[in-house]
């Protein structure tokens, strides 16, 4: 079971349909089940049964996650693939000692491959679907394994199965959440 | 939050409402309307609707013309949600945007420009399950344009029921269009909707149609107690 947090301003909000929904759907169709939880009310009981997590967007003005980001101090202990995308990205980034900057990208955008990576395509380069008001410096060791000409696209911790994507995936880009749900069945 | 809702008359924008509307308060309808059949942006057959539908919903609406030349109509758009901001007060844009980044891009560029929240609740939605839903929710909407084949002249102005789907899902299948019509094989306009508090009903309307291409005008339309 995939636990999908949804990391909107607040709990059922008018966005949840849009960044959290989609991801599901592909979750779904790459035959893993999943529960969903806000960040904000996330309990121990959310990650009971959970063999990976992925942190969903938000929307373009709803940055508040990056205020509370003691309420993801639960990420520097989790053992569990981890896949972080735009705002979940920037909150993996915060718990782990990277910074932010402002930088917005919004449409479609070439992603250059850096370094072979288990859940981005096998190409040099691939369009993506950006939305993002700020950009990611990521924590030191942590492996840069693809740029756009704007900021840092996709990373992974050097040793733990922690991913982020800045671009979003559940836009044309089904492959990243479906090698993501592979990873975690192993 | 207040919001405004992008609507073109069809039913995604009004389903987007429907959405909108249990979660945050809807404070009116913005529409462009746009003299190029052929525009990028704005969904064109029967506009002219829109204030109708909008008295329906009881929501104030803000309209503002086009002429539909790509990009300047985006300058147009923008017009058009600043003056929902003056007159209503609205926070944020709702729109019904389905898997059209093209659209979806520039909606989200100018809120951003306007300091809105952008909202698309039905984006990247399951198709099945969003048509599904629409019928059984009390949506009455019917096709107004196609423009692909294999539609025949009868479908003009037929309504999306349980059989209509049935059939357009029949054509996802043989001809791989999209069940929403989302890649512009085809267009609606609601009639009916849970957010309406009197129907509409078509009085009177003429069909064109030729080579799989096709409108269904409405000349005139009245309200109806529900």
């Amino acid at each position: 079971m995939i636990l999908l947090v949804d990391l909107s301003g607040k709990p059922g909000s008018l966005s949840r349909d849009e960044f959290v929904g989609p991801v599901a759907r592909i979750v779904s169709g790459a035959g893993q089940e999943w529960r969903e939880a806000h960040f904000s009310e996330i309990t121990g009981n959310d990650f009971e049964g959970a063999n990976g997590i992925i942190l969903c967007g938000t929307a373009l003005k709803d940055n508040l996650f990056a205020g509370k980001v003691q309420a993801f101090s639960w990420l520097r202990d989790v053992r569990v693939p981890v896949l972080g995308i735009c705002a979940g990205m920037q909150v993996l980034f915060l718990v782990h000692g990277g910074t932010l900057r402002q930088e917005c990208e919004i449409g479609m955008t070439t992603v250059r491959v850096m370094q072979p990576d288990p859940l981005l395509p096998d190409r040099p380069a691939f369009e993506a679907y950006e939305l993002h008001s700020f950009a990611c410096d990521p924590p030191p060791g942590w492996v840069v394994t693809a740029v756009s000409d704007r900021c840092v696209q996709a990373v992974r911790h050097p040793d733990l199965p922690l991913y982020g994507v800045m671009f979003h995936p559940e836009v044309r880009n089904d492959t990243v959440v479906e090698r993501f749900c592979a990873l975690c069945r192993e | 939050m207040k919001l405004g809702v992008l609507c073109s008359g069809g039913k995604d924008s009004w389903f987007a409402c429907h959405l909108a509307m249990q979660k945050e308060e809807v404070a009116c309808v913005i529409t462009v309307r746009s003299r190029n059949e052929e525009s990028y942006m704005f969904h064109t057959p029967n506009t002219h609707l829109v204030p109708l539908q909008a008295e329906a919903a009881g929501l104030p609406l803000v309209t503002v013309e086009t002429e539909g030349i790509e990009e300047a109509e985006l300058g147009d758009l923008s017009r058009a949600i600043s003056l929902a901001v003056e007159q209503y007060g609205i926070e944020g844009v709702v729109t019904g945007a389905l898997l059209s980044v093209y659209q979806a891009s520039r909606v989200q560029r100018i809120c951003r420009d306007l300091d809105l929240w952008c909202f698309n609740p039905l984006w990247y939605t399951d198709p099945e399950l969003y048509m599904k839903e629409l019928i059984t929710s009390g949506f009455r909407a019917v096709i107004t344009g196609v423009f692909a084949a294999p539609f025949s002249a009868d479908w003009l102005g037929r309504e999306i029921d349980r059989e209509a789907l049935s059939g357009l899902q029949q054509y996802v299948r043989s001809h791989r269009i999209t069940l929403t019509g989302e890649g512009g094989e085809y267009e609606t306009l609601v009639l009916d909707a849970p957010v309406f508090i009197k129907r509409i009903v078509i009085q009177e309307s003429e069909k064109e149609y030729a080579n799989y291409r096709g409108f269904f005008r409405v000349r005139r339309a009245v309200l109806e107690e529900k």
